[in-house]
């Protein structure tokens, strides 16, 4: 096997990736790992769109920086994501001692 | 402003100022106070009106006109403010600032002690103000400012003691059927302003005179005009507002509702006379209206037992002689009545407040009687005042009233309309006028007195501020009718005085003039009227000690002539009735449709909200597993749409 790996296989395993993600933010209870099972989904979601630039990049139908663009757009979100997020689950930490996502029903009406 | 006439402008203002004064410092004012800025106020407009009136006597050329500033031009029509100063508007200044002045002076006294003393003189400051307006004004859209203006004030005072409900309702009263009069004042300049594109009164006066004589549209203008008066000067059918307006304080019934306000609808047909003089058929129905009006409201008064009320029913009759003497186009003759009526009535309701001060607030001629014994001032002068709206001769409601009865007779504008009707109706009247009046002053100031005796005991002279009006109303009633003798046979100031402001030299009014001793003769009916009249009073209340009065006055004859004939019951059957049917329907309507509805949808709202509110567990693995569950969803439909197309 030479040559480029194909799109198509990229994208499986973009959809394999975020199947896994969405998959431990449903049934994940310890909210760090949640976190992590979301930033696996957020990269599944990179991961097909630097495979589409590429591709058309590749067909001359528009430059391969658009596309990578928007990923570093998501990366710098999701970084700022992070830390407020995991500044959050430090408070709560310290408050309960525990990040089960179950038992912080309380901030509803 | 160089002309000493054109100062009178400045009247409005000074009442204005004396009202803002009150209205805005009189509660940090101690008594007397605030009674003495109003008086002054009104003082002042008095000098000023004075000297106006000699400036323009000592001349010919007896029309100063003031421009204030352009209100508004419209579609060519242009609505400027101004002041029109002539013999008519000086004159019924002097009246009015005059008898204010004393009235005012008179209020003083009366008001002492009441604790809306500043706001009674504010309200009286901003009367005078209006009512100057109106007489000042040179166009029909300024006077309707001081009309309204006036209207409101006569509100407010009539509902002065606004805590007992009767009063209250008697100020809506009159303000209601002061409205109707109104919505004829409107549709009056309406068509005024189609008609001649102006509202301005002298030129509107001089196109009038243009016109064919008795063309329909001089006679609805005309007409719609008489409705505006019958508001403000209690007319038939809208006469009943002025006896329920005695619920205000009595001087304001001597100001407002007898020497002034009420004779602007006199005014403001003598103001508009050319359009009347070339149109007999709304002419006629002003006399008419007129003479309705004082045989109505005559019977009435006959029938009170109110000491106020007998007044009230005076007034309107007496306002309905002055609505005669428009009609059959003697104008000045009506301004000349408007003159010596607003002294004795002034007078009469003035002696009627003092005896009710005396009393402590008891209005009751049953409770009354031989005051004047004890009251002498205010007794003699209202012996004065009632002989002379009784007709006593050489005083002046003999001599305004003689002119009223002689030109309705040879009134020559109003053939084929019933002149000796009118006059046959108007001699009736004044008999019946000698009759009430020797009644009302018997029950009051002569025989015994009927009340307890402790009350009796307690009754004293009024203070001076309240006996120096009286005594100059009083004089005045003496003498203000010699300014209008008999033509025949005497010199006349009044009518050189008034007939070229009020027909503005455009037209002349037809009369005939009867052989000399046919008018001497008719004098002497006029006498025999009064005489009869007071004749017959003496014979009821003194030979017989009243005796017929009392047999007749259970009955329901009586009963039906005190309650003013009828109107007030027909209005509440024809309209009220319907009104107040209609408000309770809405009512239901709005309790059980809208009310309903809107509680309904709102309670609907809230139980859909709560219900709603359980999806929002807090948990936030369920959010999650929503959210994908909706993302497959759409992605699924997303698919099968696509794959259709």
């Amino acid at each position: 096997m030479t040559g480029p790996v194909p799109t198509e296989a990229w994208i499986v395993l973009s959809a394999a990736l975020f199947l896994i993600g969405a998959v431990g933010v449903l049934r994940r209870r310890s909210a760090i790992l949640v976190f992590l099972s979301v930033e696996l989904m957020l990269n599944a979601g990179n991961l097909a769109l630097v495979a589409f630039a590429r591709q058309w990049a590749d067909a001359g139908l528009i430059t391969a920086m658009s596309g990578q663009t928007v990923v570093f757009v998501v990366l710098a979100v999701a970084a700022a994501e992070v830390a407020v997020g995991l500044g959050i689950l430090v408070a709560i930490f310290r408050q309960r001692h525990s990040t089960d996502v179950d038992a912080l029903s309380e901030v509803r009406l | 402003m160089n002309d000493p006439a054109a100062w009178v402008a400045l009247a409005p203002l000074l009442a204005l100022a004396g009202a803002l004064i009150n209205g805005l410092a009189g509660r940090a004012m101690r008594a007397p106070r605030a009674g003495i800025v109003a008086t002054a106020a009104v003082g002042a407009g008095f000098v000023l009106s004075l000297i106006a009136l000699l400036a323009l006597a000592g001349r010919d050329d007896r029309s100063v006109s003031v421009a204030l500033w352009p209100y508004a031009s419209v579609g060519g029509l242009d609505l400027s403010f101004g002041f029109l100063i002539d013999p008519l508007s000086v004159l019924m200044l002097t009246v009015v600032t005059g008898v204010g002045t004393l009235i005012h002076l008179f209020s003083i006294g009366y008001m002492r002690g009441d604790d809306g003393h500043a706001r009674y003189f504010a309200l009286l400051n901003l009367f005078v103000a209006a009512m100057t307006v109106l007489l000042l004004a040179d166009g029909f859209v300024l006077l309707f400012v001081g009309w309204e203006g006036v209207g409101v004030a006569s509100y407010l005072l009539i509902g002065f003691w606004y805590r007992t409900r009767a009063n209250a309702d008697a100020a809506r009263k009159a303000f209601v059927m002061n409205r109707i009069g109104d919505a004829g004042f409107l549709m009056a300049m309406f068509l005024t302003a189609g008609a001649f594109g102006t509202l301005h009164i002298a030129s509107v006066n001089e196109a009038a005179v243009g016109m064919a004589f008795g063309s329909a549209t001089l006679g609805a203008i005309g007409v719609l005009l008489l409705i505006a008066a019958a508001g403000k000067s209690a007319q038939l059918p809208l006469q009943t507002w002025l006896p329920d307006a005695m619920a205000g304080p009595t001087p304001v019934s001597a100001l407002i509702h007898a020497a002034t306000m009420v004779t602007a609808g006199v005014y403001l047909i003598a103001r508009t006379a050319p359009i009347f003089a070339m149109t007999p058929f709304a002419s006629a129905v002003v006399a008419w209206i007129g003479a309705a009006t004082a045989l109505v409201a005559a019977i009435a008064a006959i029938a009170q037992t109110d000491v106020k009320k007998v007044l009230a029913y005076s007034t309107v009759s007496q306002l309905g002689f002055m609505f005669v003497a428009v009609g059959v186009g003697a104008y000045w003759v009506a301004i000349f009545h408007v003159f010596t009526h607003a002294f004795f009535k002034a007078a009469l309701f003035l002696g009627a407040g003092s005896v009710i001060h005396a009393l402590g607030g008891e209005q009751d001629l049953r409770r009354m009687g031989g005051l004047g014994a004890k009251m002498p001032i205010t007794g003699l002068t209202a012996l004065i005042a009632t002989l002379a709206i009784a007709g006593v001769p050489l005083l002046s409601g003999f001599f305004s009233k003689d002119a009223i009865l002689l030109h309705a007779l040879t009134s020559t504008h109003l053939d084929g309309y019933g002149t000796t009707g009118l006059y046959g109706v108007l001699l009736l009247v004044a008999v019946l006028t000698a009759f009430y009046m020797f009644r009302w002053y018997h029950r009051v100031f002569a025989g015994r007195f009927r009340g307890d005796a402790k009350t009796f005991a307690a009754v004293h002279e009024a203070p001076a501020t309240m006996t120096v009006p009286l005594v100059v109303l009083a004089a005045f009633s003496v003498g203000a009718g010699w300014l209008g003798l008999p033509a025949f046979a005497f010199p006349n100031v009044l009518q050189g005085w008034l007939e070229p402001a009020t027909l503005g030299g455009l037209v002349s009014m037809p009369f005939d003039h009867p052989a000399l001793w046919v008018e001497w003769l008719l004098l002497g009916v006029a006498v025999a009227a009064a005489g009869v009249g007071l004749g017959l009073g003496a014979w009821v209340y003194v030979a017989r000690d009243g005796a017929p009065a009392r047999r007749f006055g259970d009955g329901a004859v009586a009963a039906f002539a005190r309650g003013g004939l009828g109107f007030d019951a027909a209005y509440r059957a024809l309209f009220v009735g319907g009104a107040q049917g209609a408000a309770d329907g809405v009512a239901v309507l709005d309790r059980d449709l809208v009310d309903r509805g809107l509680l309904g949808a709102g309670t609907a709202l809230g139980t859909f909200g709560r219900a709603a509110a359980a999806i929002q567990t807090g948990r936030v693995r369920t959010y999650a597993a929503t959210m994908f569950a909706a993302l497959v969803i759409l992605l699924l439909l997303l698919a099968w749409t696509g794959a259709r197309t």
